[in-house]
């Protein structure tokens, strides 16, 4: 196999950091390589050089042996290099043919545009339909849409910038359907995520980034999960079960017959009772969209339930975010960049976020940005926050950082009972490895946690007792015990009684 | 020639390429200007040396930049929350109503003068939170409702003057009689210029800067503009931000208003008259700021220069009455436009 792309000592550098070290590696045509590495290892960065998104300062790209100098997105394209992005930049009002229209160079009206696609489409695997908006679409749609949208533009390789975390297993595997079928077809594909048993599953090759250099490249079929972390990471990881058994304490939330309509009027829980102790950990599993974001509301103080209960330590408590967090409820939402954190806002601030009316943060309604500073400094020495300094806007955090700012600032001391949402969704497995341990570090001082979770691995290894949301209803909780995989995933389905 | 995504501009480079803008605008209006037959040079030289180094010229330019200081400080506050307050030109009318009842109908001898401010304030501040009212209770975007507050305004006082608060010894004119002398707020002697006014402005453009900053409620009025998810998530009212902005915003408005009146007309008249398009020139006076209100004290006066050398260009040059509008108008497009300068890095070449 000839070489496709290949890049020679690409070196890009931001203040304080260098993203990308002589990093050297080529791409085959017809291949799946994937680029494994920590969070803030310089995968994005890499990929956005490819794209056109920034110029390396050093280094070399050449394509089919041709040296190029890629100067914008539409130049990758024009090469043949196609990017799908972690989070789709489609335009929502715009149906999905107008969409494509808008993005491919010739002019061609969207109408003109709908047999092309549906060409394509029917080649891959792509299934999606043209005459839909984008607003209507699932994440796996908009998806398929954005590598429509490159292979409309002649893209022969493909990057997929953590493409898996935001689609349910089904979606995932079917995205893993499509990537099969355009490796068939001779294109190229880069694929980045966390998840090591998809890289293994899928890829060809493995390419190992630590702190910007390559550290490694190997064939995937001689790869292992454990050989992949050690690279990723230099030291060994642990990847047993990781819950221990705990003290369980007084139940700590009663929740019975609780339940509450979603935004649009429609009935999103029916009647979910169960109880949660202290030093408990309860996994909900469940396909999104089961009513996972209107329990977890509802609880947080967000959503106002329809009908039914919520004791917090055997009281009522008033539905209002601020308070609830008071008594004791931490929240790590799901959506870090449009609910966990103020991305414009910087680091210390974002840390402040819960706290900044309260002593020391403020006093009066006078803010203390002496005690802002010494509370950040505090929290990121803690949490070993990756960030130039505590002034930098946590836009700039690479995603398991932002998600470490949440965390540092969620688990403060009197956290009782934590409403943790995908807490390690993008997360590296060092980091993903932190929280869990930070998550189970407080059940051992009697926080109970309610875990919200796609993933099997996590909620296996972390629960005590797990319940499945299912069209608004749950199933359990059943000890970890006494449940089994299968079991879950018929659940999930709505296939058992 | 391509751009690159620069989301962190330094403020040296913000400076310089609204500073550009606002030459490029000129050298446009220039153009404008030719076409009427004058020298654009010397009609740039007239506005120049006629505000800056006249002293009459100057008083003029203080007169102008009163109300552009209050009701500019008030919007770039707004704005940092989010709440697109474009209907200033309204809640001056609003506060000069509000104000003119006290002399027309209570009149309180000394204590008039502060409760003439308070009562302004009042009255904008009451017109803004309706625009407010409306987007909480029915999303009603509030630039449009404070647009269309602006013309409820305009009636409003249009009927006042000609109905039932018609000058009783005014004969064919249409305003109110004129206030008795305790209304009037003092001046600097031989001018226009209303100190206690100038002093209140300069005080807000501090002490909001100071709230936006130091307290509690700047932090909050950020987040709730900066990222509402998240303020709702951590249960920041935006209710509560957008009712105190529109308090805020709509308040200093109406003061403005009521030091109009009480300071220079002595009375309640025609609204072109009470304001004279402070209004719509405050929204350039807030976009220069960029957020912060104490910057307002340098574009506050930059603006007031224009106005003032508008006028002059109207007696000297005998240019038609609205040649400035058309100058701020294309500042403000200019500016808008420059924002893709200061967003974006340019590279020339591939
Ligand atoms: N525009 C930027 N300005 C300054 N620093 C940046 C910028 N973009 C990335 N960085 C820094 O460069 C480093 C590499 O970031 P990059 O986003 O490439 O990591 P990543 O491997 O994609 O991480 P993740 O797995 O968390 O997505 C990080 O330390 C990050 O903070
Ligand atoms: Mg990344």
């Amino acid at each position: 196999m000839s070489n496709f792309l290949e890049l020679r000592n690409i070196t890009k550098r931001f203040p304080g950091v260098v993203a990308n070290d002589a990093v050297s590696l080529e791409v085959k045509a017809g291949e799946v390589l994937a680029l494994l590495g920590e969070n803030g290892a310089g995968k994005s960065t890499l990929i956005s050089i490819l794209y056109g998104l920034y110029r390396p300062e050093e280094g070399q790209i050449l394509l089919e042996g041709k040296p190029v100098q890629i100067a914008s997105p539409r130049h990758a394209l024009q090469l043949g290099i196609g990017l799908v992005p972690q989070h789709p930049l489609l335009v929502s009002r715009h149906t999905v043919a107008e969409n494509l229209a808008l993005g491919s160079s010739g002019l061609f009206p969207a109408g003109r545009i709908a047999p092309k696609i549906e060409q394509l489409a029917a080649q891959y695997g792509l299934t999606v339909d043209p005459k839909a908006k984008i607003s209507q679409l699932s994440p796996g749609e908009k998806q398929r849409v954005e590598i429509l949208r490159s292979l409309l533009g002649g893209a022969r390789v493909l990057i997929l910038d953590e493409p898996t975390s935001v689609l349910t297993p089904q979606e995932a595997e079917s995205l893993f359907a499509v990537m099969r079928n355009l490796r068939e077809a001779g294109k190229s594909l880069i694929f980045i995520s966390h998840k090591l048993e998809e890289v293994l599953s899928i890829t060809d090759r493995i390419v190992v980034l630590r702190r910007g250099k390559v550290v490694g490249g190997l064939a995937t079929k001689d790869a292992t999960k454990q050989k992949l972390a050690e690279l990723m990471v230099g030291r060994n990881v642990d990847f047993s079960r990781k819950r221990q058994p705990v003290q369980i304490g007084a139940p700590i939330l009663e929740v019975s017959n609780l339940s509450a309509k979603n935004s649009r009027g429609l009935e999103a829980l029916k009647n979910v009772s169960f109880t949660l102790a202290q030093g408990q950990v309860l996994g909900v599993a469940g396909v999104a969209g089961n009513g996972q974001s209107e329990l977890i509301e509802v609880l947080a103080g967000l959503h106002p339930p329809s009908s039914g209960q919520v004791k917090f330590e055997g009281t009522d408590l008033e539905p209002n975010p601020a308070k609830r967090f008071e008594a004791g409820i931490a929240h790590i939402p799901e959506d870090r960049i449009h609910m966990g954190t103020v991305p414009t806002m910087t680091v210390a601030e974002n840390l402040s976020l819960r706290q900044y009316s309260q002593a020391p943060l403020s006093n009066n309604g006078i803010r203390d940005l002496i005690a802002l500073e010494t509370n950040a400094k505090e929290k990121i020495l803690e949490y070993t926050i990756a960030t130039p300094s505590s002034q930098t806007p946590s836009r700039l955090l690479s995603g398991g950082n932002i998600q470490k700012v949440i965390l540092a600032r969620e688990l403060g001391a009197n956290a009782k009972l934590i409403l943790a949402v995908h807490p390690t969704y993008g997360l590296d497995i060092g980091a993903t490895d932190q929280v869990h341990s930070v998550l189970l570090e407080r059940t051992k001082s009697g926080a109970a946690v309610l875990l919200v979770s796609e993933d099997l691995e996590e909620l296996l290894s972390l629960s005590d007792q797990i319940a499945i949301l299912y069209h608004g209803q749950l199933k359990g909780p059943f000890p970890v015990t006494e449940i089994t995989r299968e079991q879950i995933g018929l659940y999930m389905t709505g296939g058992a009684v | 020639m391509r751009f690159i995504a620069d989301p962190n501009p330094s403020r040296y480079k913000t400076a310089w390429v609204s500073l550009s803008a606002i030459l490029l605008a000129a050298v446009l209006t220039g153009f404008v200007f030719a076409a009427y037959g004058s020298n654009p040079l010397e009609v740039y030289r007239t506005m120049i040396t006629g505000t800056i180094f006249d002293s009459r010229g100057l008083a003029d330019v203080a007169r102008r930049t009163i109300p552009l200081l209050l009701i500019g400080v008030g919007l770039t506050l707004a704005f940092r929350a989010q709440f697109f307050n474009i209907g200033a030109e309204g809640q001056i009318l609003l506060g000069a109503v509000f104000a003119a009842i006290v002399p027309l109908f209570f009149p309180l001898g000394v204590f008039s003068i502060p409760i003439m401010l308070i009562m302004g304030a009042l009255g904008g501040g009451l017109w803004a939170l309706l625009a407010a009212w409306l987007r909480q209770r029915f999303s009603v975007n509030e630039i449009l409702s404070t647009l269309m507050l602006n013309y409820g305004a305009l009636y409003l006082v249009i009927y006042l003057i000609n109905g039932p608060w018609k000058g009783k010894n005014v004969r064919g004119f249409i305003y109110t009689d004129e206030f008795p002398p305790f209304a009037e707020m003092p001046l600097i002697g031989g001018t226009l210029v209303h100190y206690p006014t100038l002093i209140l402005g300069i005080i807000a453009a501090l002490g909001l800067q100071w709230l936006l900053v130091k307290s509690t409620l700047g932090f909050e009025l950020r987040v709730v503009g900066e990222n509402a998810g998240a303020a709702r998530y951590v249960g920041i009212s935006s209710g509560k931000i957008v009712t105190i902005m529109a308090l805020i915003t709509g308040g200093l408005a109406g003061l403005a208003g009521a030091a109009e009146v009480s300071a220079i007309h002595h009375r309640l008249l025609e609204p072109s008259q009470i304001s004279l398009g402070y209004g719509f020139t405050a929204i350039i006076v807030a976009w220069l700021a960029r957020g912060n209100p104490a910057l307002v004290l340098v574009t506050a006066p930059f603006m007031g220069i224009t106005l003032a050398g508008g006028d002059l260009l109207k007696i000297v040059l005998n240019m038609p009455f609205r040649i400035v509008d058309v100058f701020s108008g294309v500042m403000l497009l200019c500016l808008i436009a420059s924002e893709i300068f200061i967003k974006n890095r340019i590279k020339w070449g591939r």
